[in-house]
């Protein structure tokens, strides 16, 4: 290295340039990739466009989402012509020498596996969405390398798909303290209900698997049933942790079953049924042309209740809140500490599925199903299956969006909410709708 | 076509079915090296002292009577909002009675401390 010039006359200094950092490179499967914990986010933000793998994940996430699109819409465009599609079977059977009694049962199963399905595909959407969503909150690092054998690493796309796989394969351990038996039946009986429960829930105008003319008392019947599982989780791990999560978790679900239960009343009064079809039918149509006439529009009684309703769906999913049963800080996991594999992730399958089911409800009740909320032709157009899963998605962000903002409750907060506050508001409610029903809605 | 409730049936087996399936699917597939260490209960590392059957609060026993009463009350309740246009003024009135005795009640609990967790 020659000697360095000495400097003539001194130049004003010159704050210099900000040159950022190269990306530090590393090797994972032989393959060179960015180390991003170095250089996240800024650095390796800007350049995601630039790598291969992320347009080619890109690709592959838009093709997924317009695959499922077109499923959904074959789905819903079959089940609008249900009729012709069971008459077609029909006559299949009858060439084949089938009694009708089994036309029938292929009919039920074949409603009953898509609704399956729906609560399955909906673990592995929200769960991948749910960790985006804090990721973007929380200034985490969401999942971002699954799914990446040949680069196809947008976003970590897979990652609740291998996390599945993982879950299946790793091992179950029970304690030696635990109740084998009710350890074991425990998760069982929190995901079945949870199954049951979507037997009426309204994906569109009249696509239901069930049309029941008690479609809300059935879901929310069903729905308590999975707390004698937690119930039973908290009692048969053998831990006095679990135990305790597991009795705070009947107490907070029981009590918030209450203000979810009576929230629904003035829906009820003003749509005079329990059947969602009807309850979503009572919602069409437009106030001066202009104004959806869905329910949360209702003044004061349809805000409170959508209001109400919200909060104790969220409080029914345990999730952040109120998710005082499973409180890390205090219970080490509640009710489920002693839980792995595959027992472990049906807990969170069916908190999932809750979820979904709350977003479908507050959709149904509150958002006006499947009605379109501008009265002008291109929006009129769309079909009612795709309103209702925008509205069910749009409430679903609301429920992760309120988990990763808000702070934990404390236990007697959170009885002293429910009981002191959402009831007697709930109570209040009711009235107003009454005095709505004997003066304005006749 | 079946009646509605057949679904209804067929759901419940698919439920437990899946249930079943994945649960025993799992029992399959998975590792499992059982040992005294790994099998000890998890009560944050250290060894846990005494058994599950503690003593519990009579706070819960509290709030789960209070919740049978409140929701023994929504079944009345919901068969009247579903018919609350038919019945009228009379109808409303005498379920804000009905209601009013309740508060009433859900007021002396409170009174009494029976909503206060501590």
């Amino acid at each position: 290295m020659t000697t360095p010039e000495p400097a003539a006359a001194a130049p004003k200094p010159v704050a210099p340039k900000y040159v950022p950092p190269e990306p530090v490179l590393n090797r994972q499967n032989g393959r060179l990739i960015e180390d991003r914990f170095s250089t996240w986010p800024t650095e390796v933000f800007k350049k995601r466009w630039s790598r291969p793998g992320y347009q080619r994940g890109a690709g592959m996430l838009v093709a997924i989402f317009v695959g499922l699109g077109l499923t959904g819409g074959l789905i819903g465009e079959l089940a609008k012509r249900a009729d012709g599609f069971y008459a077609l079977l029909g006559s299949f059977a009858a060439a084949q020498g089938l009694p009708p009694l089994a036309l029938d049962a292929g009919w039920i199963a074949i409603k009953v596996l898509i609704v399956l399905h729906i609560v399955l595909i909906n673990g592995l959407w929200s769960i991948w969405w749910e960790r985006k969503i804090s990721a973007h909150i929380q200034s985490r690092v969401g999942p971002t390398y699954a799914g990446s054998p040949k680069g196809f690493n947008f976003h970590g796309w897979a990652q609740t798909a291998i996390d599945g796989i993982k879950l299946l394969l790793k091992e179950d351990v029970t304690p030696a303290a635990a109740d084998k038996w009710v350890h074991a039946l425990a998760p069982g009986l929190v995901i079945a209900p949870c199954i049951i429960a979507f037997a009426p829930v309204l994906f569109g105008d009249g696509l239901a698997a069930a049309s029941l003319d008690i479609g809300t008392l059935y879901i929310f019947a069903f729905a308590g049933i999975s707390v004698i599982g937690i119930v039973m989780a908290g009692w048969a791990s053998g831990n006095k942790y679990s135990l305790l999560g597991g009795l705070r978790g009947a107490a907070q679900i029981v009590s918030y079953e209450l203000p979810r239960g009576f929230s629904v009343v003035p829906i009820l009064m003003f749509a005079g049924s329990l059947d969602l079809q009807v309850i979503s039918n009572a919602q069409a149509g437009y106030w001066h042309g202009i104004i959806p006439r869905w329910f949360i529009f209702y003044p004061v009684v349809g805000q409170l209740a959508f209001v109400i309703f919200l909060i104790s769906s969220v409080a029914e999913t345990n999730r952040t809140p109120f998710d005082i049963p499973e409180a890390e800080s205090e219970l080490v996991s509640g009710f489920h500490t002693e839980y792995s594999g595959m027992k472990w992730s049906i807990f969170f399958l069916a908190e999932y599925a809750y979820v979904l089911l709350g977003s479908f409800l507050l959709a149904t009740f509150f958002l006006g199903g499947g009605a379109s909320p501008i009265n002008a032709l291109p929006f009129t157009w769309i079909p009612s299956w795709l309103w209702m899963l925008g509205k069910a998605m749009l409430m679903m962000f609301v429920f992760l969006w309120i988990r990763w903002t808000l702070p934990r409750f404390r236990v007697d907060q959170l009885m002293d909410f429910t009981w002191k506050f959402l009831l007697p508001w709930s109570f209040v409610n009711i009235a107003v709708a009454g005095l709505y029903l004997a003066y304005w809605l006749k | 076509m079946m009646s509605a409730y057949a679904v209804v049936y067929a759901f419940v087996i698919v439920a437990v079915g899946f249930a079943a399936v994945t649960l025993g699917a799992a029992k399959l597939l998975r590792a499992s090296v059982p040992y005294a260490r790994k099998e000890s209960t998890y009560e944050c590392g250290i060894p846990a002292v005494g058994s599950t059957e503690v003593k519990l609060n009579i706070r819960f026993h509290v709030f789960a009577l209070l919740f049978v009463l409140f929701d023994v009350e929504i079944l009345y309740v919901y068969p009247w909002a579903v018919t609350a246009r038919e019945l009228g003024r009379l109808a409303l009135v005498e379920m804000g009675v009905f209601l009013g005795v309740l508060l009433l009640g859900l007021a002396f609990a409170w009174r009494k401390g029976a909503l206060s967790w501590e």
